[in-house]
């Protein structure tokens, strides 16, 4: 019993060691860290088009992970031509994004759907002067993936899609599917339909779609929780990519760059249009055109036309925003927030949407998210 | 370990003796009231824990629509809000359950090989290795059982429903590859055997070696003496030792968060897909939810605090009362 005692007293020791050492290295990294951004900064990089403006210090985000791949990008070549400026983007999730913001611990929030009326209603209080805003900032598709042994090309519609994902399609060959693929051969597999199994923007985004375009086979209301109830869940887009791969007779969504990565075949959508319209970023831009601007005041919340039947538009899109202050941020980072939103919703940031798998927000919505930008305070 | 240290009597001490108490020296009184302090602390900070989940669970409770104990769903984002743990208590039960059901009768084989069957060259090395299952992050065992597990299961899972769908537990009614509870209840079961088999171990190599001579002197065979002395002497033992693996399983997050197919609803067919655990959801709606869904989370995490809480005190109880009489026997 003593022996053991004093064993234990020693692999504490041992242990407390081990921590302070690991504390002192990881002390050390951070360090150079820092060190090593400055030193990028010295080389002049292809974004040279970036206004620092008076931006200095560190700015911290938080929220979507839809847009973590833009954002990655943006806030590499904003580091880059901005050395005195330490963005730190969290991609947690929407939800988190605007809580953060809502308690005033970070500069802006990224979230996959507008401010609802009682988060703006939250908002004022860290906005003192004013209210949170919407700043439509990336565009993408969501991608309808499937695997289907022997079947290289799917073309839905809005109506087909919404009883597949409410198990009201059971079988692959239901006459549904067959009359908008005539000439592909399809088997008689199970349908399994997989979503997200925790809350997703993406699933939001994909009922608002389907309650859009074909409100008579989907009566659910679009919330970030999968509302049927039949189907199969998977955690995250990955999770859903990797079990859409894996299982025969398998559907589910994701964003675009999941499926090129695992080379997931995606569904063509039939919007009514001249032809099926493929799963493409120039096509969700075609889509995202068609919107509207619903948000009131410097608000720029989107309503997207889900039904559009513009050619080559692909209608299954998902808009993510930046949520800012329109009065009243935080003095300490209004430059940098003013700077860095400004890249991004510059010529040059939209532009490098495309790479990423996402879709750049069309011009003239682009134009009223500059002046915004400019004019916030 | 514990084999190799069978002495009772305690070591010459070689540092100040137990009869030296309180010298008035200074490192004395500091130490004192270190241990004290940090006694009051872990207090402190567990009733400041207690205090903070009821506080916000009774905020979310004064504002849900449905029935917290009977609702089948979870929209804290709906207007008005409805959420309910039924869903969760079944799913958590029934999959600790499953793993019980396998876990433990494996467990106290391994048990019972290392304590009494297995030579010592092999006995040594086996519990270490059945001990390093419990060093794998949990993390791991999800992907491994989402990506592994659940597709060989497609097998067994037919198997199981043609031949014992008769028992409606094991019947298969809907489609779908088995990222079910039973898939979780298998995967529980290999994550608490570990502290299973080590508990229920020390406790047969605690047998006190009269009883067993004494059983073989009467002419009983291996499997005799582990009938009539090893297994009546360790029962308390196994139940203690299940209680605690137990415990891990209700408590499971990422594991089952990675290999269920969650939805809201309570169906007794254990190879469909579907289900849910408190951990998971948690683990599942925590990220999306806003101030009021992490209040609402937060409660449904409490439940889960007051049954894991029942089961480790239970746990407790039954491993005080055997101390006691082994006491007296020793």
């Amino acid at each position: 019993m003593k022996l053991q005692r004093k064993n234990g007293l020693r692999a504490a020791a041992l242990g407390a060691l081990v921590v302070s050492g690991a504390l002192v290295l990881t002390a050390c990294g951070s360090d150079d860290n820092a060190s090593g951004g400055d030193g990028g900064g010295t080389k002049p990089s292809a974004s040279s088009n970036i206004d620092c403006g008076d931006a200095k210090g560190q700015l911290r985000a938080s929220g979507s992970s839809a847009q973590k791949n833009a954002m990655d990008l943006w806030v590499k070549n904003y580091m880059a031509a901005c050395p005195g400026v330490q963005i730190n983007y969290n991609s947690s999730s929407s939800g988190e994004g605007i809580v953060a913001f809502n308690q005033g611990t970070v500069g802006f929030a990224g979230s996959d759907s507008a401010l609802k009326p009682e988060e703006v209603a939250d908002s004022k209080k860290t906005c003192q002067s004013g209210q949170g805003i919407n700043l439509p900032m990336v565009g993408g598709p969501i991608a309808i993936g499937f695997h289907l042994e022997g079947v290289d090309k799917l073309t839905l519609d809005a109506p087909t899609l919404a009883k597949i994902f409410d198990s009201k399609i059971k079988k692959w060959n239901d006459p549904a599917i067959a009359k908008l693929n005539e000439g592909v051969k399809l088997p008689d597999t199970a349908v399994q339909a997989f979503h997200r199994s925790e809350d997703s923007g993406t699933t939001q985004n994909l009922g608002k779609y389907l309650n859009a375009a074909a409100p008579d086979a989907w009566k659910y209301e679009p919330e970030k929780a999968w509302p049927a109830p039949g189907g199969q869940a998977a955690s995250g887009s990955s999770g859903v990519a990797a079990q859409v791969k894996q299982v025969d007779g398998a559907i589910g969504y994701f964003e675009l760059s999941y499926a090129k990565s695992q080379g997931i075949t995606t569904v063509d959508i039939d919007t009514g249009g001249s032809a099926p319209v493929k799963a493409t970023s120039e096509n969700a831009s075609k889509a995202i055109a068609a919107a509207q601007i619903k948000g009131q005041g410097k608000d720029l919340a989107l309503g997207l036309d889900y039904a559009t039947k513009a050619d080559g538009a692909y209608p299954v899109v998902l808009v993510t925003y930046e949520v800012v202050c329109d009065k009243g941020n935080k003095p300490e980072t209004l430059s940098a927030v003013k700077s860095f939103l400004g890249y991004t919703a510059s010529e040059d940031g939209q532009k490098i949407l495309t790479e990423a798998g996402y879709a750049p927000i069309p011009a003239e919505i682009n134009t009223k998210v500059r002046e915004t930008v400019k004019g916030l305070s | 370990m514990a084999s190799t240290t069978p002495a009772d009597t305690p070591p010459a001490p070689p540092v100040p003796g137990p009869g030296s108490r309180s010298t008035g020296r200074l490192g004395d009184k500091v130490f004192l009231g270190l241990s004290k302090g940090s006694g009051i602390l872990l207090l402190v900070i567990m009733a400041s824990i207690a205090v903070f989940l009821s506080y916000r669970s009774v905020i979310a409770l004064s504002d849900n629509e449905g029935n917290f104990l009977t609702t089948f769903e979870w929209n804290t984002a709906g207007d008005p809000p409805v959420f309910g743990i039924a869903v969760l208590l079944f799913g958590t039960v029934v999959s600790s359950i499953v793993a019980m059901v396998i876990a433990v009768p494996i467990a106290v084989g391994i048990a019972l090989f290392i304590s009494h069957y297995a030579p010592r060259r092999v006995a040594a090395p086996l519990a270490y290795v059945v001990d390093l299952l419990a060093a794998v992050p949990s993390i791991i065992y999800g992907i491994w059982g989402a990506l592994v597990l659940v597709p060989y299961l497609e097998g067994l899972n037919s198997w199981l429903d043609e031949f014992f769908g008769w028992t409606y537990v094991f019947e298969k009614t809907e489609i779908g590859i088995p990222r079910s509870l039973f898939t979780v209840g298998i995967l529980l079961a290999i994550m608490i055997l570990p502290i299973v088999t080590s508990v229920s171990r020390e406790v047969f190599l605690q047998v006190p070696r009269m009883n067993e001579e004494a059983a073989l002197a009467l002419g009983a065979t291996r499997w005799e003496v582990i009938r009539l002395s090893v297994l009546p002497f360790g029962r308390s033992g196994i139940i203690s030792a299940s209680m605690l693996g137990l415990g891990r399983a209700l408590g499971e997050t990422m594991a089952v968060a990675t290999v269920l197919s969650p939805n809201f609803l309570v169906s007794l067919h254990l190879l469909n897909p579907g289900g849910g655990t408190f951990a998971q959801n948690i683990a599942a709606k925590f990220g999306e939810a806003n101030e009021f869904g992490r209040d609402a989370l937060i409660a449904s995490g409490l439940v889960l605090f007051v049954l894991t809480l029942l089961v480790n005190g239970a746990a407790r109880l039954i491993i005080a009362r055997r101390k006691e009489y082994s006491g007296a026997n020793a």
